[in-house]
């Protein structure tokens, strides 16, 4: 494998806490060093004027294989993360059959690892099936190598399953990872609940379904020392359900969409169905408090919930499409214009959001371009404009609430072990 | 000295009550496993087992340790009694306490039920076994197999492996053997062994392979199968991989172990056959010390009476 020196570069590491002009050296598929280096063979990449980071990280990816592969595959789906400066995706486990014993772990990361593209970790369920009712072989799914437990898609209604789910889970050293929304409170709802909606004539999902499911949740890792982490958070009201959690040493994380962080619910009044999905688009208040709470760390991550559909499930009518929307291709590009351009964010603080968190919450070694990591580098273009086209998407998927938008940033160079994949 | 009129569980009892008891059935040991040896303590005295909850081994480990000490039993069989009619615990037992009987031996399958039945007769009772409580006589018979092989119970590491939150029989060995100076790690996984048992005095472990070369004993306790469906442990294989004793586990412990199980056993759940019956196996020999413990109670509390009367 060939060295490769990435010159000139912006050299953004948030958990070295680096932020400069530098030369990063890459050899044997590992970060060797940052600094002032001599080019001495080897490939070299002039990233004058670009943004050198560690590989992004998306903690939270539907692929629907085994089960849906018209609408992606392990492969499409791992090909499209690393079109969109991701190197590392965590895929949820709500496939057809669901990723609840160690057989079809195993399956998945076999097919994974047979597509080479970004790195895949997976999450099993929590209870079998994704029923709610009786807990998976979590041990033997953790020796199979589960990243985390998640039955997404699904919130474990039943707080006596959870509050056992949260006690066993503690001999795994992984997290569960809960969609937190009362199913009975959320009925039939298809957008947030309130004036809109009654305008619009769609049912509504009261922001009540979340928050009271993060409330069970939160009392229930305090009352069990279980390591919780609540995936896109997407009203006031639970960020400061999670703040004041922290604030007690409850062991939680959390992460929001980046379309939670930049559209509101305005966008359903033309009832698109790519503006369709679980957690609904909320209000502006709301936006304001993810965006508050990612600066300030009450949300760790950025995820994207990538759910791709077919066309026939989105292109019909509003109350029956599909929930849920892509993001792998065009989550970077929104964050840097919606969110670091206007000063909202910093630059290590999207890159942080993006990598070394999403890493913490999972426990693994990624995120970071310390010397010794696995050379996973992205390579971003800070001033590209282009517009996103979702008929140009590697993704098998089309459903990007983001369509037609012009954007500043680009993933130009996504590297993976050392190696150059996307260009 | 013993001055108690029933005994109810091991918690109430002191270092000293415990030894007395644990000295006298080892001074039984000899006789009770022969009804040519049988004496006449209990001449005279009736004992009546009072079982709601199914039983082989306590059940006919009092009877027969009734015998061997010249008392006469009368079985109560749920089956046929008027509990089937909807008769309540406490009419039960003071029908029968009016009959003019010396000792209840009582299981039920609800905690406390035997202070209970102590609080509304005369005789004296004995439990048997409460909901998940406490079983003093497993306790008792746990200890003295464990005295005999170690020489001691002081400063040995007795492990107590699996569904602990529902065993009256690991609260039993947990209260006994802290009051004689052991110390107890309970193994298993957080859904039924909560850490509510630390201010009980025990060390938890949820990795067996982690603490089990650390154990002079291990007590294997019987995982039903019911626990094992998802409610607190997702399944059969799942359970062995982590808790079960085979002989690769035995591998990692002191080759002078001693492998315990209260019965009955679930053999090749929560220990394989080839480790029940080897060679660290005293699995039956609780057993026979359990007649041995039970003429012991019933020798004590009875003298403890007839010093009341007297």
């Amino acid at each position: 494998m060939a060295d490769i020196l990435i010159k000139n570069g912006r050299v953004i590491c948030p958990d070295q806490g680096l932020d400069q002009i530098a030369d990063l050296l890459i050899k044997n598929g590992k970060i060797e060093r940052i600094g002032q280096i001599r080019e001495s063979g080897g490939e070299v990449i002039d990233a004058s004027g670009k943004i050198v980071c560690p590989g992004l990280i998306d903690m939270h990816v539907h692929l629907r294989e085994p089960g849906d592969d018209q609408e992606e595959t392990i492969a499409s789906g791992s090909a499209a993360a690393l079109a969109g400066g991701f190197t590392t995706i965590v895929a949820m486990p709500n496939t057809d059959p669901p990723v609840d014993t160690p057989v079809t772990l195993e399956y998945v990361m076999s097919k994974a690892r047979q597509a080479g593209n970004a790195n895949v970790y997976f999450a099993g369920a929590i209870t079998k099936g994704r029923k709610g009712e009786d807990l998976a072989e979590l041990s033997l799914l953790t020796r199979s190598g589960a990243a985390a437990f998640s039955d997404d898609g699904s919130w474990v209604a039943s707080g006596s399953v959870m509050s056992k789910a949260l006690k066993y889970a503690r001999i795994t050293g992984r997290p569960i990872i809960s969609h937190c929304e009362d199913p009975v409170l959320a009925g039939k709802g298809v957008m947030n609940a309130g004036s809109l909606a009654t305008a619009l004539g769609l049912p509504g999902i009261p922001r009540s379904a979340e928050e009271t499911a993060v409330a069970r949740d939160l009392l229930l890792a305090r009352e069990t020392g279980g390591r919780i982490h609540i995936t896109h958070v997407s009203i006031a009201g639970s960020v400061e359900l999670i703040r004041t959690a922290k604030a007690q040493g409850v062991n939680v994380s959390a992460d929001v969409t980046p379309h939670h962080l930049v559209l509101t619910e305005d966008c359903v009044c033309g009832y698109d169905s790519n503006f369709k999905m679980n957690p609904p688009l909320r209000s502006e208040k709301d936006v304001q408090a993810l965006r508050a709470a990612l600066k300030d760390g009450t949300i760790d991550a950025v995820a994207s919930d990538h759910a791709p559909h077919s066309l026939e499930e989105k292109e019909c009518e509003f109350d029956k499409a599909a929930f849920g929307v892509i993001g792998l291709e065009s989550t970077l590009a929104v964050l840097i214009t919606e969110l670091v351009e206007p000063g909202i964010l910093t630059w290590p603080e999207l890159i942080a959001a993006l990598s070394i968190k999403p890493a913490r919450v999972l426990g693994i070694a990624k995120g970071t371009l310390r010397p010794g990591a696995d050379a996973d580098v992205l390579i971003i273009d800070p001033t590209m404009q282009w517009t996103i086209d979702s008929s140009r998407f590697v993704s098998l998927g089309r459903n990007c609430p983001f369509n037609g938008r012009t954007v500043t940033g680009q993933a130009e160079i996504t590297i993976v072990g050392g190696v150059v994949r996307e260009v | 000295m013993w001055d108690k009129k029933h005994l109810l569980g091991l918690e109430e009892l002191s270092a000293q009550d415990i030894t007395e008891l644990l000295d006298k059935a080892g001074d039984y040991r000899a006789t009770a496993l022969d009804d040519d040896k049988a004496c006449d303590a209990l001449r005279g005295k009736r004992v009546v087992l009072m079982f709601f909850e199914n039983s082989t081994r306590t059940r006919v480990s009092f009877e027969v340790a009734a015998e061997r000490l010249g008392g006469s039993v009368t079985a109560l069989s749920m089956d046929t009694s008027s509990v089937k009619k909807g008769e309540s615990l406490l009419d039960t037992v003071r029908t029968i306490d009016s009959m003019g009987v010396d000792f209840m031996v009582v299981r039920h399958s609800s905690s406390g039920a035997a202070r209970q039945v102590a609080q509304a007769v005369s005789a004296s009772v004995i439990n048997a076994g409460d909901g998940t409580h406490e079983h003093p006589t497993q306790g008792l018979l746990d200890m003295l197999t464990i005295r005999q092989h170690k020489g001691r119970i002081d400063g040995l590491r007795v492990g107590i492996v699996g569904d602990v939150l529902h065993s009256r029989v690991a609260r039993s060995n947990l209260f006994g053997l802290k009051k004689l100076g052991a110390s107890v790690v309970l193994i298993g996984p957080p859904t039924l062994v909560p850490d509510s048992f630390r201010s009980l005095g025990a060390e938890i472990s949820n990795n067996f392979d982690d603490v089990i070369h650390q154990c002079d004993v291990l007590n294997m306790l019987r995982i039903q199968r019911e626990r094992l469906d998802g409610q607190y442990f997702p399944s059969v294989r799942e359970y062995c991989e982590l808790f079960r004793l085979d002989s690769s586990r035995m591998r990692r412990a002191k080759p002078d172990v001693l492998v315990m199980h209260p019965g009955p056993m679930n053999r090749g759940i929560e220990i394989t056959p080839d480790v029940a019956d080897g060679a660290n196996s005293v699995i039956l020999e609780q057993v026979s010390n359990g007649v041995a413990v039970r003429m012991a109670v019933l020798d004590t509390l009875n003298k403890a009476m007839m010093n009341d009367e007297g």
